[in-house]
């Protein structure tokens, strides 16, 4: 049995398990990124890549390191770097030692053959078609539950009268999810799940800010990167709604776009009228959409060097001042330390709790503060 | 009164200011350049740029900046793809957003898209597009773009013959100084290639001299433009997947054409601190590297503060070191 490992992103790991494993392959599964993991990934990456890449570097020695042969992730048409990640790190890691295989996903709209190879090579229990279209049909469920009781948590912390409720709740939510395996029982834990979440006590009264958060894909879905920065937020009293889960980019990418990534293309339009690689124009035009929605204001998130989220950062000053929204950005790497974002991200808040409530008349644009 | 149109001396600058010199004059148009960069222009656009742009990004802030209140349209077209085959790095096609909306008080900008993957003739229309602008008929136009395409070919073909970009436009427009000749009194017993982007190589203030230091040092240095365009396109690098921007690819190809080929003595890439194609190239071209090991490889990061001492230095260990290693060999 092949021994095959992929990408640590959130919660996710729990549907990528149960897939490649119902293909009949030997799943190595990968930590959560720690301080090792960016060791790893510092020493052996190009200095000036962007954080992704070095923690996907580090998550990929160590898991080598626990015997992984194939190395599944995703690919991309450029013209952000990450389309490159896949070659970048096999020729890295075969000339570290490892010889191992990667197997890059591409979007099918473009390359289907390549995608049907691809997931023969990840099958040697050698599933028909169809087989094969079950089990990603009940991987894809248990994604979504995954995603929805994340997005949850995101509201209901905010309210939570005992701290820390909610996070244990979901932690025991994810556990129910994880366990379940056929389609009806992913649905139960689904319904589970969100049950839990939801019962937990909460607080209607408080006056809850809405935040958006956007960026790159990689710092928004992993919290071990972004330093759990929706928790410390929601610690705060801050409902946050985050521009991206991967249910909702693997929808983009894979078949038609969306409704909702096509009305974002189109409220980028006046700044941003191509795509310019990775999520800059998507960034763009949720800050527009999230502005024109009310929220109280927007946090980017990207990794240092990050080409297409320069643009978008240079861009979003424009945004922020025609539409009155406070924009704040994160450029993430190794060094960020989670005391320097929570001081920043309580100054932004204390920010939007004065220009929301203390803010003399209404309808007036907003102050300098 | 004749429009006039400003064109920053900077990243694209480079490649193509015959071209568009030529199609704007052409069109009865005056162009204004910021010039050579300076200290000055860098400051500017370090002051005005997002801190975690590349040195060259911010240098072009600079140069637009100073073209502000001389110029009626800034021209920074928006190259996706010229080749059919890779695009330009996401700065490049954000750019002219970037300026209009990341600095205030610019002249408008014509940010005409250029993508030949739409078809065929999608260059000439980007350039209609601006001929119409300054009310050109579309013959005028047309002419004016014949033109500049011969003088873009010309420009090309100089850049084969061995020049280097700031030499072979003097003489593509017309504004060499006759009288001085190049001191060609050097001897040159070593042929380094300097890989990297044009805008950092050939700009002699960024690039804190590279191609001249190593002139003085007895070096003939060649670049990627001097490379052989048919053996580079049909060159291998050894990659699984094509490179997507078009410089890093030409950089790429060049690196492995030189190695298989070996006809330079050592290769240095010359990289922009914060230059994301660039992390990925630099790493690519050292592993290759290792695996030629006939050809001497450094790799020489340049930023703001690239201090003159510092790049000599190494510069002139590296040479010391490539003619040791030739005279042991010989």
């Amino acid at each position: 049995m092949p021994r095959v490992t992929f990408p640590h992103m959130g919660e996710s790991y729990r549907s990528f398990k149960m897939l490649l494993n119902d293909l009949g392959n030997d799943v190595v599964l990968p930590p959560r990124p720690s301080k090792r993991t960016l060791d790893h990934g510092v020493r052996y990456s190009p200095e000036f890549a962007c954080f992704p890449l070095k923690i996907l570097m580090g998550t990929y020695v160590e898991t080598c390191r626990l015997g992984a042969e194939i190395i599944v992730t995703s690919g991309g048409v450029g013209p952000c770097r990450a389309g490159h990640y896949g070659q970048m790190h096999k020729k890295i890691l075969q000339d570290i030692g490892f010889p191992v295989d990667v197997v890059v996903f591409e979007p099918p709209r473009f390359h289907p053959i390549d995608f049907l190879r691809n997931i023969q090579k990840l099958n040697p229990d050698r599933l028909s078609y169809r087989a094969i279209w079950d089990c990603i049909k009940r991987a894809w469920q248990k994604l979504s539950a995954l995603d929805e009781a994340e997005k949850l948590t995101h509201v209901v912390r905010p309210r939570e009268t005992v701290p820390g409720a909610t996070t244990r709740a979901y932690r025991k939510a994810l556990e129910w999810i994880d366990r379940s395996y056929t389609s009806k029982e992913i649905s139960e834990a689904h319904a589970a799940a969100l049950e839990a979440i939801k019962s937990v006590e909460q607080d209607p009264e408080r006056k809850i800010l809405k935040v958006g958060i956007v960026g790159e894909i990689y710092v928004l879905l992993e919290p071990a990167s972004n330093l759990e920065i929706e928790e410390t937020l929601g610690n705060l009293g801050v409902e946050v709604e985050r521009s991206m889960f991967l249910t909702g980019w693997t929808k983009d990418n894979t078949g038609q776009e969306t409704h909702e990534i096509i009305t974002v293309k189109d409220a980028a339009m006046p700044y941003i009228p191509l795509c310019i690689g990775g999520h800059g124009r998507e960034s763009v035009g949720h800050t527009v959409i999230y502005a024109k929605r009310g929220f109280d204001g927007v946090i980017q998130m990207a990794p240092f060097t990050c080409i297409p989220e320069i643009v978008a950062r240079t861009i979003l000053t424009s945004v922020s001042r025609e539409y009155g929204i406070p924009v704040l950005t994160f450029f993430l790497d190794e060094q960020t330390g989670k005391a320097g974002m929570s001081t920043r991200l309580e100054a932004f808040v204390d920010l939007m709790k004065r220009k929301k409530w203390q803010e003399p008349g209404t309808g007036q644009a907003a102050v300098n503060i | 009164m004749t429009a006039r149109v400003g064109i920053p001396s900077s990243l694209l600058y480079y490649m193509h200011f015959p071209m568009w010199k030529t199609f704007f004059n052409e069109l009865n148009v005056e162009v204004v350049i910021s010039g050579n960069s300076n200290k000055n222009l860098l400051d500017e656009g370090v002051k005005e740029a997002l801190a975690d742009a590349c040195v060259p990004v911010k240098l072009y802030f600079g140069h637009a900046l100073s073209l502000k209140d001389k110029v009626d349209y800034l021209f920074i077209p928006r190259v996706v793809c010229l080749n059919r085959r890779t695009i330009y790095c996401p700065k490049f096609l954000g750019l002219p957003d970037m300026i209009r909306y990341g600095l205030s008080g610019m002249p408008p900008v014509i940010d005409m898209k250029m993508d030949v993957r739409e078809g065929r003739l999608s260059l000439l229309k980007a350039y209609t597009g601006i001929g119409e602008i300054f009310g050109a008929t579309r013959w005028k136009t047309f002419t004016a773009y014949y033109k500049a395409a011969k003088k873009a070919a010309f420009y090309q073909s100089l850049l084969q013959k061995g020049l280097l970009p700031p030499e072979a436009m003097k003489i593509v427009l017309n504004t060499a100084d006759s009288g001085k000749k190049s001191p060609a009194g050097i001897e040159h017993d070593l042929t380094f290639a300097v890989l990297g982007y044009p805008y950092e190589v050939h700009d002699d203030y960024i690039s804190v001299g590279v191609v001249n230091k190593l002139k003085k040092l007895g070096v003939k240095v060649i670049t990627m433009e001097n490379l052989p365009a048919g053996p580079l396109s049909r060159q291998n690098s050894d990659l699984d997947k094509i490179m997507f921007w078009t410089f890093s690819d030409w950089v790429l190809r060049g690196t492995h054409y030189l190695f298989k080929t070996g006809s330079v003595d050592g290769i240095i890439h010359l990289t922009a601190f914060g230059c994301g194609p660039d992390s990925m190239v630099d790493k690519l071209m050292e592993l290759a590297s290792k695996k030629y090991k006939n050809i001497p490889f450094m790799s020489l990061t340049i930023d703001e503060h690239s201090g003159d001492a510092g790049v000599s230095t190494r510069l002139e260990a590296f040479t010391d070191m490539v003619r040791r290693k030739k005279e042991v060999f010989k």
